[in-house]
């Protein structure tokens, strides 16, 4: 299961990826992946869709909406964020069948020494890979 | 032996033969009907709620079609109904831009829409499968007038960066081709006697005469230039009259690079239930369901309350939102009963008194992330110039497609297409740009399809991001297959006086016959509580 993940995220850098389409999806999950070498690509082409550019978050009048992952005292255990980004809780999606370890370990290592977090423990790919899930999008 | 097994029970196939030659095709209709076949999704017709007792109340969050049904439904049984709305407009996701429309994003972005009078886009849902027989039904019945929608066009283009020298081809020339050279290697394994154990020598002829006649095959059996395939793939010079109106036939694509191409999903695309033909839109603009939806129950409706908790106990609901027309002051509404649509984004993040298993299930469901482009062009160039009214040209790029306005065709001045439809991925990346880096993105892509005119046309373009929409912080439900096993019946089934609606309470997510569903679901369970029969 994590070599089929590992190729599918190779094969996903800079390729199609046709899912199942899914209701009025046009084309189910379809969409070229940036090439993502970094924690910081990572971040510029996926998570700031949401946290924002400045890693700030935004909310609504509700006071619902996107945490700040600025200085953002749960990020002090990395554990935390590898967790949140593998399986996503609440608005967020899971990321666990779109990035690699390796991605999101460099993503998660970003966002801790960034946005006014310095924490300098930097996690592993092997941390991520150990604490990867079973989810799968539903037909 | 028992006598079961010696007298089986009878097929449902039998069981309609009999119906039908007893009750003839009316009857053999209804009986189709109730046995589930016929019709289209699960809709059984409208709830008919009667005898709520007098003085029961509802209180309904959100007026987007399921709020609003609901609403509708209830009232219609003697509930006295109340609907808060988050925003300043009824309809939800059901929404259409038009010139002068704002439109602003969290993070704070606004966009002004530039359209011309009577130019619009759907930035939600745009087209309506013709199975989905609740939301058509409600169409039918407010009167809500639907034209149809193009989904596939034959001369529209297909792209694939890594074939065919990066230039798109047109449906036609790729789906005939792909037919035509499966047909051809078929036909000549059968020919050749290559596949003999898997073709009965009784069927062999069926099946060649059926593979030539579905590919367009020569006399010869082959997919080759000729009357035949320029009759499916097109001419390259088309039959005129005068002296040189004879055609000049096409030369099919080379088989290697039609079979490397992965064009092929886009054939597959339109043969999807879903995708199928005939598809509908509402005339004038997709929001027009939502005012029809709006025009039976707008008297309930309060716009501009923001909820930020639902508590419940033995005796009602209380509600406490933010009157956003009213500086922000808070408010609260109570009720007996309280069917609640909001997004599952924004619910899982209010002050919300419901069951811990419940709970867990909103929390488990995120949005998918979704963003569309349209732009506006001083004319319709792709009809003019392209020969292309209404339909979809796909890209391997990040936009995915171009989608053709399939009304107003022929027409003159300024028209607007869908400039890009994303998920995943795209989405992601284009939802963390500024709206004129996804415009700019948008224009640059879509001009591998019309080089000359994509750019020097230009007006003016908006690029939506569902996941920055305050309201609801998402396009649409992503269920994974284990949040389904492990919450769907809890997200679904009455929590007290609370019960959720919306599409995604529904196995028909992303669609708005799932709001239709789920809200005549949740409004017959909530009937059935309040009067005690369940």
């Amino acid at each position: 299961m994590r070599r089929f993940l590992l190729l599918l995220a190779i094969l996903l850098a800079g390729t199609v990826l046709p899912h199942t389409a899914c209701a009025d999806t046009a084309s189910g999950e379809a969409g070229s992946l940036q090439p993502m070498a970094t924690g910081e690509a990572v971040y510029h082409h996926v998570c700031q869709a949401c946290h924002m550019p400045d890693g700030k978050g935004a909310r609504n009048i509700a006071g619902a909406g996107f945490p700040a992952l600025a200085g953002n005292a749960r990020l002090q255990d990395p554990g935390y964020p590898i967790y949140m980004v593998l399986n996503g809780r609440g608005g967020m999606p899971w990321f666990s069948g779109l990035l690699n370890d390796k991605q999101i370990a460099d993503v998660v290592n970003y966002v801790r020494t960034h946005f006014g977090n310095h924490w300098q423990d930097a996690a592993k790919p092997e941390a991520v890979s150990e604490m990867r899930p079973d989810i799968k999008l539903e037909e | 032996m028992t006598t079961e097994s010696r007298y089986p029970a009878q097929t449902r196939r039998q069981l309609l033969t009999r119906i039908g030659i007893l009750a003839g095709s009316a009857g053999l209709y209804q009986a189709m009907t109730s046995l589930g076949h016929a019709m289209g999704t699960d809709f059984k017709g409208p709830p008919h709620l009667t005898g709520a007792r007098p003085g029961t109340t509802v209180l309904v969050l959100g007026a987007g079609l399921s709020g609003m049904l609901a609403a509708y439904e209830l009232r219609r049984a003697g509930y006295s109904v109340r609907i808060l709305e988050f925003q300043n407009r009824a309809g939800g996701r059901n929404i259409t831009l038009r010139g002068g429309d704002t439109l602003t994003e969290l993070g704070g972005a606004t966009q002004k829409v530039g359209f011309a009078p009577g130019n619009y886009i759907n930035p939600g849902p745009w087209r309506i499968p013709y199975h989905h027989q609740g939301l058509l039904h409600y169409c039918r019945e407010f009167r809500i007038a639907l034209e149809p929608f193009v989904q596939l066009n034959h001369n529209a283009w297909l792209h694939s960066s890594s074939t065919f020298g990066g230039k798109p081809v047109r449906y036609r020339e790729l789906a005939s081709d792909i037919n035509g050279y499966t047909g051809e290697l078929l036909a000549k394994a059968i020919d050749q006697h290559k596949l003999d154990d898997l073709v009965m020598p009784e069927e062999r002829e069926h099946v060649l005469s059926t593979v030539r006649g579905w590919a367009g095959l020569s006399d010869k059996g082959t997919w080759a230039s000729g009357a035949r395939s320029s009759l499916r793939r097109g001419y390259d010079k088309m039959p005129s009259a005068g002296i040189d109106g004879a055609p000049t036939y096409s030369t099919p694509f080379p088989r290697a690079e039609v079979m490397k191409s992965g064009l092929w999903q886009w054939m597959a695309f339109p043969e999807a239930l879903d995708m199928q033909t005939t598809m509908f839109q509402p005339v004038g603009g997709m929001d027009n369901i939502g005012k029809g939806f709006a025009s039976r129950v707008h008297d309930l409706i309060t716009l501009g309350c923001a909820v930020t908790s639902i508590h419940q106990d033995d005796h009602g609901v209380k509600v406490t939102y933010k009157d956003t027309a009213h500086g922000n002051a808070i408010r609260e509404a109570a009720a007996d009963y309280c069917v609640c649509t909001i997004p599952l984004p924004v619910l899982s993040q209010l002050d919300i008194q419901v069951s811990g298993p419940l709970k867990s299930a909103i929390a488990a469901v995120p949005y998918a992330s979704s963003v569309k482009l349209a732009f506006e062009f001083k004319r319709r160039f792709w009809e003019e110039d392209d020969q292309i009214y209404g339909g979809i040209s796909f890209t391997d790029q990040p936009i995915s497609q171009i989608s053709y306005p399939g009304h107003g065709a022929l027409s003159k001045g300024p028209a607007v297409l869908l400039g890009g439809y994303m998920f995943g991925p795209a989405a992601y990346d284009f939802a963390g740009m500024t709206p004129a880096q996804r415009v700019e993105e948008g224009l640059r892509q879509g001009s591998v399809f019309h080089p000359k005119q994509y750019r020097s046309e230009f007006l003016n373009g908006i690029g939506v991001a569902w996941s920055r929409m305050p309201w609801t912080l998402g396009c649409c439900s992503m269920w994974s297959e284990q949040a389904r096993k492990a919450h769907y019946k809890t997200l679904v089934s009455m929590d007290n006086r609370i019960v959720l609606a919306g599409e995604h309470a529904s196995y028909v997510g992303c669609w708005q016959e799932g709001a239709i569903l789920s809200s005549l679901a949740a409004a017959t369970q909530l009937h059935k509580r309040a009067t005690g029969a369940a």
